[in-house]
């Protein structure tokens, strides 16, 4: 799950300086469209050479957002800044600004060079320069091959890519990719994401990117805001965001999660106790603000659960069952496990070897198990 | 059985514009051809030979022995027909640059307006076809002359403090040309403008254009096939037209479907007026032709 490429950059994390001055910011920014209101009252903080990922369900206002930063929006309430300067009224010719359209929006009458042409003649580049700009991106989304093609006579995925070419061949201070990768195959997404992050560290460039696939995200992104109804619910490093998400909503989108209701019976020592409905005991860690009787949520994550036929040693966060469904994914095995009070829980493993003597099978009786750092709970 | 059947509808479906062009095209075409390879004569119809279906093969043979292309010769020699030729086709070249002159501009606005507005800014353009067209025609008779409704504003304005003479001039010929023929200027440049993808202005004025900047390398050219269909919709048809001339154009205004019609009412001279026909349409063929073409390449390029 976590590839993090940006790892090696652990040491880049102004948004915890509390002196840094952001590159872009959303104050208080509100979007209507009629009766619609796509963003409500989001305020945002993206600083320069960042790698910033945006996440949430289709409808969020993702888009909007960026079209507000990229000035083809106005904004109803709020302001956007850049560079500490007031961008309302600014047109988008003049923000320093690219965009990659969901859409693509191609120029139907220009091949895929002049495409990727089109905003270096603009700016008044020399001939020589551009075209060897131009071949340069197109060697970067491998499109070489097409470069006399006009749009219309490309695939799907060819497109996107030539988008993608297009929108960076500016090489701007800041770049705003919506869904850049989405129509590439397995292999190409990710060698492009390589690419997308070599590319930011070498010209410096600040990405805002939104994506639908959270291990995009979680690959390339410095952070990733989730977003909901037209507000950020977290903003957060991939780590951060996926082992502490801050509410129900987070944790289960971004990667799978078993939830299970209780009631929050108090902190000892750092670890919290939470008790079920069936009168059992969780054990977990973490800060909640909650006080005893209150409804919380134990939550753990599927490759976290341990799971056996023999009942494991520790006695903590105990679960039993039977294996309802098994899905074979290769790299790993996932188990949804019917326990006996009816609820389904997930829990997945590992394959580190090719054979194992005696599987966990359908309709085996299991426990599954984790240490009480494993999990965590949620208050909201 | 039952596919044997099946083979004739569809195939008869594929013929059946070709049927159609036989039947309302292509004969009359032959008529008029055969029309102009005879003499005229001083008899009802007033023309020779006349093949009748009563004379029986050996006396059609006799018919066809007499035609003659004298009528083509004659049309050459006398001025008036190429410099009617040549007038019509520089007044037809006039108004469509001056249909293409008013009708973008209108067919833009119609496009970007809003989108419950457009169906009522359509409907006005196509509403003056619910009167007929030579009434329309005799409105701008009372609108251009001397005493009209034109010249009474100019004068009230102090504009002008003597009437104009505009009727019966080549100035109210543009003027009732452009009027009537401007629909088929605005319609298929509207069918492009409106179907065009907005989000490519974004992306232009993204990757630096301005406004203008935008129209020009992105919107214009997009909207090339618009404009050719605009044009040769409203060129081919005026070349040939007849009406507006001799209702608002002087003596001098030569247009070669008038000298068609004197040559065939006044002169009552068919086989000439024939031959006339038949030049102007072969002058017409190449445009037409043209026509075709670009229509077909932007059908392709569509699907
Ligand atoms: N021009 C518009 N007019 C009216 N409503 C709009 C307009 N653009 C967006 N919306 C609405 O605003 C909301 C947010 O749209 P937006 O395009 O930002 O979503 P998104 O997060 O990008 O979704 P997706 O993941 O599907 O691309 C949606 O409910 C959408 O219907
Ligand atoms: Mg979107």
């Amino acid at each position: 799950m976590n590839k993090q490429v940006a790892s090696f950059r652990r040491s880049f994390q102004p948004w915890d300086d509390i002196d840094a001055t952001p590159f872009i910011e959303f104050r208080n920014v509100t979007k209507r469209y009629g009766a619609v209101t796509a963003v409500n009252d989001l305020s945002l903080k993206i600083f320069e050479r960042e790698f910033f990922a945006l996440l949430g369900p289709s409808g969020c206002g993702k888009t909007t957002l960026m079209r507000m930063l990229a000035g083809f929006e106005e904004v109803s309430a709020g302001s956007v800044l850049l560079a500490g300067n007031d961008l309302v009224g600014v047109p988008p010719y003049r923000r320093p600004v690219n965009m990659m359209f969901q859409s693509y929006a191609l120029f139907p009458h220009m091949s895929v060079e002049k495409n990727i042409a089109f905003g270096l003649k603009q700016e008044g580049m020399a001939k020589a320069d551009i075209a060897a700009r131009v071949s340069k991106m197109l060697e970067l989304v491998k499109m070489e091959a097409f470069a006399k093609r006009k749009p219309d006579q490309l695939s799907g995925g060819q497109r996107q890519r030539v988008a993608l070419a297009r929108s960076l061949a500016k090489q701007p201070k800041v770049l705003l990719l919506d869904e850049p990768l989405g129509a590439l195959d397995r292999k190409l997404r990710e060698e492009t994401q390589f690419e997308l992050v070599d590319l930011q560290e070498n010209l410096g460039i600040t990405f805002m990117i939104v994506t639908h696939d959270q291990q995009e995200a979680m690959t390339v992104a410095d952070r990733i805001a989730v977003m909901d109804h037209g507000r950020i619910v977290q903003t957060a490093p991939p780590t951060e965001i996926y082992e502490r998400p801050q509410s129900r909503y987070v944790a289960d989108f971004l990667g799978d999660i078993n939830l299970v209701e209780a009631t929050f019976a108090g902190t000892t020592k750092g670890t919290v106790s939470l008790e079920t409905s069936q009168g059992g005991t969780l054990k977990t860690v973490g800060d909640v603000s909650a006080t005893k009787g209150d409804v919380v949520w134990f939550a753990v994550r599927p490759e976290k659960l341990e799971i056996s036929r023999t009942k494991p040693a520790s006695g903590d966060n105990l679960f039993f069952g039977e294996v309802w469904d098994i899905a074979y994914l290769g790299d790993q095995t996932a188990y949804r496990v019917k326990l006996d009070n009816g609820i389904f829980v997930k829990a997945s493993v590992l394959n580190t070897r090719v054979d194992v003597d005696n599987p966990i099978t359908w309709e085996d009786r299991v426990w599954l198990s984790c240490a009480p750092d494993a999990a965590m709970v949620l208050s909201a | 059985m039952k596919a044997v059947w099946n083979g004739v509808v569809s195939r008869s479906v594929i013929w059946l514009p070709y049927l159609w062009l036989l039947i309302f095209f292509l004969a009359p075409f032959v008529m008029v051809a055969k029309l102009s390879l005879s003499e005229p004569a001083i008899s009802i119809p007033p023309y020779n030979p006349v093949l009748t279906l009563a004379e029986g093969p050996a006396g059609w043979w006799a018919d066809i022995k007499r035609f003659s292309l004298e009528n083509y010769v004659f049309i050459t020699q006398d001025s008036l027909y190429w410099r009617s030729y040549l007038s019509s086709v520089w007044i037809a070249f006039v108004s469509t640059f001056l249909a293409l002159l008013i009708g973008y501009p209108l067919a833009y606005g119609m496009a970007r307006a809003p989108r419950t507005l457009r169906p009522l800014l359509l409907m006005l353009v196509i509403l003056p076809f619910w009167t007929s067209f030579l009434i329309r025609v005799y409105a701008w008779i009372g609108i251009l002359k001397k005493e009209g409704l034109l010249n009474q504003f100019l004068l009230w304005a102090h504009v002008i403090t003597e009437p104009l003479t505009i009727l019966n001039t080549t100035t109210a010929v543009y003027v009732g040309i452009v009027y009537s023929y401007l629909p088929f200027m605005v319609l298929p440049l509207y069918a492009n403008l409106e179907r065009q993808d907005l989000t490519l202005l974004e992306a232009a004025s993204d990757l630096g254009c301005t406004r203008t900047q935008a129209f020009w390398k992105i919107t214009w050219p997009l909207s090339l096939p618009g404009v050719l269909a605009g044009c040769f919709l409203v060129f081919i048809p005026v070349v040939g037209e007849f009406v507006i001339p001799s209702l608002l154009g002087g003596a001098d205004t030569l247009m070669i479907g008038r000298t068609l019609f004197d040559e065939f009412f006044l002169n009552r001279d068919w086989p000439v007026s024939s031959a006339v026909a038949v030049i102007l349409l072969l002058i017409l063929v190449v445009p037409i032709m043209l026509f075709q073409r670009s229509e077909a390449r932007s059908r392709e390029a569509a699907s």
